[in-house]
């Protein structure tokens, strides 16, 4: 599968990333015992798992991965708006399994910045589909209303 | 009325036309049905027996003549030149092709309407009561809250594909006429002691396999916090609801296997990170907002209307009609029309393209250009003056629409049933236009009173067959149509979940049942008592031997 | 016996594969198949996604009229609904 990244955090642009292998490792795995896996550059959280009291272990990866065993399975949004917001990560956050072309935009917008993802065209137009969105996330994006405020203070 | 400012319908014009281009992946065969479906279902369109179905919403069921035209010209251009008005105040087109949705969509983007999250695992169109801004029991317009709602809740990225569909309510009066205590969040704004209004929250009520009246978690939160506290929920949700059984995936499932008071403090916890982080609205904003709902330019009239008191004297019919279709307005002189969509014998809800030009002129002419759809599957003009009610009225009969039911035994709640859709066990629509005509004696049914039927085809219970006062469900017996009688429901502020009684029906026996529970009401009650009261008073069991007495 | 049936993709409308393996409107011009031979007969039309969507089986008699548990649902997706006898294909067969 290819990897796609994003240049920057929120809607920066997407293109396919050199493949740099990375040395997974699973969140069960390291927590039982990080000295094994000492050398390990990603790590792989499942969808189920909570992710509330994680800071220190995502502190040390480049890379954290998060799950939709179902494209339908919505959890990681969650997941990864945790780590990118409270936990303030600031790596790559990976969206693997279910990840399809119209669902792109929500991950950026929850955090995510590389997608396990095919077709980098679909992926490109995919995030140019909406200009605005409503509701801050974890993109840098001002929602609508601060928009309009903005607006209407310059006017 | 919320209108939309550049922001709105850029958002709108370019949802249509992504979904214009997920139509053209799915046609070309780029994308499967598999791929397909989540996507036509976010922006509501299904597939039924016979023929695509789209659902386009209301939002918190308040329109304006210009879209009534619209939705009347949909009908024409891309249906079969009617609507079908749901329990969630939106409309449904049962005949669109899949071809013709994208253009749909495009003609109802100039009229700010869509089909956004109509369906699908999201936040649906959030509902509310239907005399909102013109009730004389509400605390203030609950509708700008409605659209503070709308706003956020469309294509939130993080909880667009949550376990299951999820549902908002609100009302603003004592008189729940949005069924907030059957909704995934109920939202029930109200005066505290200290004079200040907030938010009563009421969250996992539901109907469906699995009915539950809501539990409230908190009592009172400010307003102006209302979307953070609706995050925190919504992400306790997302994260701690159910997926691994289609029947258990509701808030409703989660709510209940925590214990309301467990969940209660998740939400409280996760909120109380999240309620600085600027997820609420500012407050320009919020006023920005409710300047859309500013009351209209009302007339300074006398309360009484000699010329109406003249009109009704004369006339039979129209009196009854303003005894039972009109309600209070909070403004002297003014009355709220109900518009029934309850024909003896007809559709529930459906509605002819003709009809909804003749809405549309009247709501112009005689309502400030304002509509409103119902939970109930009826319309509103909200704001009438009430020397106007006799012109309405003319106009409404002469369109077939002045049946004066609402509320009562012929004001029958049904699902599309097996007619159009596909999840069906039975049909429901026959069964509503046979109980309909037999009980059709309009005096006989203002001397019954309130009395609410609920059908639903399926246990997915779209018809609310739960909270009826008489609830009828479809089951299917080897391929036969039968029907489980429930009574006692009630889906308004003294929500409860309707008791089944006894063994199914045939088709042929249940509307006898519904004529003999209606006799047995009448024959029990007390001066003043409703069929719910007395059921409430003297419980199921001498119903049920009313019901199956050796006949 | 069985027919196979299926929604066109375009305009959503009931269709039954045909003798010649094209897609018709009527029931009475379904194809019958053996109930052994069926599934692989169903396999087979549900690649078509360019044409038709949601194909499964119906079980239909030896003249031909369904039968089964799904007699009323499909009887309903053959004629129309029947609460409106001016809709769907038992419209066009009255007129
Ligand atoms: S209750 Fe069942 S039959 Fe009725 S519309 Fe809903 S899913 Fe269909």
């Amino acid at each position: 599968m290819q990897l796609l990244k994003l240049s920057s955090h929120g809607r920066g642009r997407i293109s396919p990333a050199l493949e740099e292998p990375s040395q997974e490792v699973s969140l069960d795995e390291w927590r039982n015992n990080p000295q094994a896996h000492a050398d390990a550059t990603a790590l792989v959280i499942p969808n189920d798992a909570s992710v509330a009291d994680i800071k220190k272990d995502v502190s040390g990866f480049d890379v954290v991965i998060l799950d939709f065993p179902q494209f339908k399975d919505g959890r990681a949004y969650s997941q990864a708006r945790l780590i990118r917001e409270r936990m303030e990560y600031s790596g790559e956050i990976r969206a693997r399994g279910g990840v399809l072309r119209d669902q792109l935009l929500f991950m950026v917008r929850c955090g995510f910045n590389a997608f396990e993802f095919g077709d980098v065209g679909a992926a490109d137009a995919a995030l140019r589909e909406f200009t605005f969105a409503y509701q801050p996330a974890a993109d840098s994006v001002a929602p609508i209303w601060r928009q309009r405020l903005a607006h209407a203070r310059a006017a | 009325m919320y209108r939309y400012d550049e922001f709105d319908a850029t958002m709108v014009a370019e949802r249509a036309a992504q979904f214009r281009g997920q139509v053209a992946r799915r046609l070309s065969g780029e994308l499967s049905e598999e791929e397909f479906k989540p996507l036509r279902l976010m922006n509501g369109l299904y597939l039924q027996l016979h023929a695509y179905m789209l659902r386009v919403a209301i939002p918190y069921g308040t329109f304006s003549s210009r879209q009534m035209r619209r939705l009347a010209h949909a009908a024409r251009k891309y249906d079969k030149g009617y609507g079908h008005f749901t329990t969630r105040q939106n409309i449904q087109y049962n005949w669109p092709a899949l071809v013709d949705v994208p253009d749909l969509l495009d003609d109802l983007a100039e009229v700010e309407m869509h089909a956004i999250q109509t369906s699908g695992n999201c936040i649906r169109n959030v509902t509310s009561d239907q005399y909102a801004g013109a009730a004389a029991d509400e605390v203030e317009d609950p509708r700008p809250w409605c659209e503070i709602i709308r706003q956020w809740s469309t294509f939130h990225p993080e909880f667009s594909f949550l376990p299951r569909k999820f549902k908002i309510a609100v009302t603003a009066s004592d008189n729940d006429r949005a069924a907030v205590r059957v909704h995934d969040i109920g939202l029930r704004l109200h005066k505290n002691a200290g004079g200040d209004t907030g938010f009563e929250v009421i969250v996992g009520g539901g109907l469906g396999r699995t009915p539950y009246v809501g539990h409230t978690i908190r009592d009172f939160l400010p307003k102006e916090h209302l979307l953070s506290y609706l995050e925190a929920i919504l992400r306790v949700y997302n994260l701690e609801g159910r997926r691994d059984n289609l029947y258990k995936a509701r808030i409703k499932i989660l709510v209940n296997a925590e214990g309301a008071e467990r969940f209660r403090g998740l939400v409280e916890e996760e909120w109380a990170q999240i309620r600085s982080s600027g997820i609420d609205l500012l407050r320009e904003e919020i006023e920005r907002i409710h300047a859309y709902f500013e009351a209209p330019a009302f007339e300074k009239l006398p309360g009484e209307s000699v010329a109406l008191n003249a009109q009704r004297d004369g006339n039979g019919e129209f009196d009854r009609w303003l005894r039972v279709n009109t309600v209070a307005h909070k403004i002297p002189g003014y009355a709220i029309a109900n518009i029934s969509l309850k024909p003896i014998g007809g559709i529930p809800g459906d509605i002819s393209a003709a009809q909804m030009e003749a809405v549309a002129d009247l709501a112009d002419q005689f309502s400030f250009d304002e509509i409103r759809a119902t939970h109930e599957q009826n319309l509103v003009l909200p704001h009438v003056r009430k020397e106007d009610l006799f012109k309405v009225w003319r106009v409404l009969k002469a369109a077939g629409l002045a049946t004066a039911n609402i509320g009562l035994v012929s004001d029958i709640i049904a699902c599309p049933g097996l007619d159009y859709c596909t999840l069906a066990n039975t049909r429901s629509i026959p069964i509503a236009q046979r109980i309909s005509e037999r009980l059709a004696d309009l005096d006989e049914q203002e001397s019954l009173g309130e009395l609410k039927i609920k059908i639903s085809g399926c246990i997915n219970a779209c018809g609310h067959h739960h909270v009826g006062h008489i609830g009828i469900l479809g089951v299917d017996k080897k391929g036969e149509e039968f029907y489980q009688v429930t009574l006692g429901g009630s889906a308004g502020e003294d929500a409860s979940i309707g008791e089944i009684v006894g063994r199914g029906l045939s088709s042929g026996d249940v509307v006898d049942a519904v004529e003999k529970l209606v006799q047995f009401y009448k024959s029990e009650r007390n001066d003043g008592e409703r069929f719910l009261d007395v059921y409430r008073r003297i419980g199921a069991d001498p119903f049920k031997e009313a019901l199956y007495a050796a006949a | 016996m069985k027919i196979v049936t299926a929604n066109s993709l375009q305009d959503g409308a009931v269709v039954y594969l045909g003798d010649d393996d094209q897609w018709t409107p009527q029931l009475s011009g379904a194809a019958r198949f053996e109930d052994s031979d069926a599934k692989d007969v169903l396999v087979a039309a549900q690649t078509r996604i360019e044409e038709i969507t949601d194909a499964y089986l119906v079980s239909i008699d030896q003249d031909g009229a369904i039968t089964g548990r799904e007699t009323l649902r499909e009887t309903i997706r053959k004629a129309g609904p029947t609460v409106r006898l001016d809709l769907g294909l038992q419209a066009e067969q009255c007129a």
